[in-house]
């Protein structure tokens, strides 16, 4: 049986049909092709699954598209400007080196919004803490701390 | 995963009567335990019943001298509660450690709870304040509640709709943290009431216990020194590849004393 599903993805209404099984990351990648949705363990592990879910970060890879109806989802694609300006968040992840293969990326920008927003003015420890949930394999995170540390600033400074 | 049928509930007795209708169903909370499971295929339920649109499933509210959670209330709500930091912090802090920020958006008391995980966090908070679990047809106190590993009080069809905790005079929650999961390998409450203290360990044995030899001498004299030499047997405790029995029962001897350093100090 499929059900149908409808919610918003960066600002498009968007519908589908979809197994009850199918997760919200399948669906965004496979139905949406919005492939900057990364899916690196499967296992609610990792964090290269996160996305917003009507503004918060959640994983993914261990959602059910069917238990995003009627929501408003945000994936990494959402987040540039039109004219292809970075968000400012992106912006600080290439300021501060804050990848190198990418695969981790889209979570870790996903998640460090969401630091930004819950946690305005998080230390290098909070942050560190806040990324128990988000994996990376290359960078040893470093320049992934002060990205975050510095795109927060950014973020608040423009909402205060 | 194999294929399910998926149902939203709109309310507790909507869910009930879905339950009982279907072959094989399960309720659907956070996900965060029930999705890996069914991932793995331990699992193939034949409908999955989603609390989430149940609207009096949500919220925090103090009654009296207890905090009541709701059961699809997510581990994030909990931590950032100002109530549940006013009432009993240590409860908070326990909330705010669970897994991650991306886990605790989701995952949910109730969910965690009717789950029973031996390293899962709550069962020390449940026992630890002497909490009251609420479900559609009853209330079960803490200490009737957790039977085994993963087994509860729970009958078939049984849906918990509210955890209710008693405000402890003091109380300090103390998770000896798996690296990797965040769950507890060892984690301790230490409570104290008018009516006496609990000393309730979740992660190292099958399921979460209270040490009575410990709450005994705290009940003389609430110092860490009063319980500095008080051993738990590794008999009746986990051992695995995390670490042996002999070690977890260290641990809740150390983080029994540090917590009550923590409140005395
Ligand atoms: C990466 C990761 C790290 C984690 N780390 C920790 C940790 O450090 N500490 C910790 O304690 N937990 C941890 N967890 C588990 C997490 O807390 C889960 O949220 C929790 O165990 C299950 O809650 P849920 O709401 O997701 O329930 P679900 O997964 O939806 O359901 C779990 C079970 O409970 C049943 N159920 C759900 N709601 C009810 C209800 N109201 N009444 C009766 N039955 C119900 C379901 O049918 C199912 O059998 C972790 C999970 C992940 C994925
Ligand atoms: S793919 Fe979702 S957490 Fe790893
Ligand atoms: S940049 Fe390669 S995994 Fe993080």
């Amino acid at each position: 049986m499929l059900y149908d599903v409808q919610m918003t993805v960066n600002g498009q209404a968007v519908s589908g049909k979809v197994e009850a099984r199918t997760l919200l990351a399948q669906f965004i990648r496979e139905h949406l092709r919005l492939t900057g949705t990364h899916v690196g363990c499967d296992t609610t592990q990792c964090g290269c699954c996160v996305v917003h879910v009507d503004g918060v970060a959640m994983k993914s890879c261990t959602m059910l598209a069917v238990q995003a109806e009627g929501k408003a989802i945000t994936t990494i694609e959402g987040l540039a400007a039109e004219d292809g300006t970075l968000h400012p968040m992106q912006q600080a992840f290439r300021d501060h080196h804050g990848l190198q293969c990418g695969f981790c990326t889209p979570g870790m920008v996903m998640m460090g919004v969401d630091i930004a927003r819950r946690l305005p003015g998080a230390d290098e420890k909070t942050v560190r803490h806040q990324l128990e949930g988000n994996i990376c394999r290359c960078t040893g995170y470093q320049g992934i701390v002060e990205a975050i540390i510095d795109g927060s600033a950014k973020i608040n400074a423009v909402r205060s | 995963m194999h294929n399910f049928n998926y149902h939203r509930a709109s309310d507790v007795a909507g869910a009930a009567a879905l339950l009982k209708d279907v072959d094989d169903g399960k309720l659907l909370a956070g996900g965060m335990t029930l999705l890996p499971t069914l991932k793995n295929r331990l699992a193939a339920p034949s409908d999955l019943i989603d609390l989430a649109g149940v609207s009096d499933l949500k919220g925090i509210s103090i009654e009296g001298d207890e905090v009541v959670i709701r059961a699809m209330t997510p581990h994030a709500v909990v931590a950032a509660s100002h109530e549940v930091a006013t009432a009993i912090p240590a409860l908070a802090a326990l909330a705010g450690g669970i897994g991650d920020p991306a886990v605790r958006h989701r995952g949910t008391i109730g969910g965690s709870v009717a789950n029973a995980d031996p390293a899962a966090d709550y069962p020390a908070a449940i026992v630890g304040l002497n909490a009251t679990v609420v479900t559609n047809q009853r209330s079960i106190a803490a200490d009737d509640f957790f039977l085994g590993l993963f087994e509860t009080a729970l009958r078939p069809g049984e849906i918990i709709t509210s955890v209710r905790f008693k405000n402890p005079s003091r109380a300090h929650y103390l998770k000896f943290r798996h690296p990797a999961s965040g769950y507890a390998v060892v984690g301790i409450m230490v409570a104290q009431y008018a009516s006496g203290v609990r000393v309730a360990v979740t992660g190292a044995g099958p399921s979460v216990f209270r040490v009575s030899a410990m709450e005994a001498a705290l009940d003389k004299s609430f110092t860490p020194k009063s319980i500095a030499d008080i051993a738990v047997s590794a008999d009746q405790l986990m051992g695995d590849i995390h670490c042996s029995a002999e070690y977890r029962a260290h641990i809740v001897k150390v983080y029994a004393r540090r917590a009550v350093e923590a409140l005395t100090a």
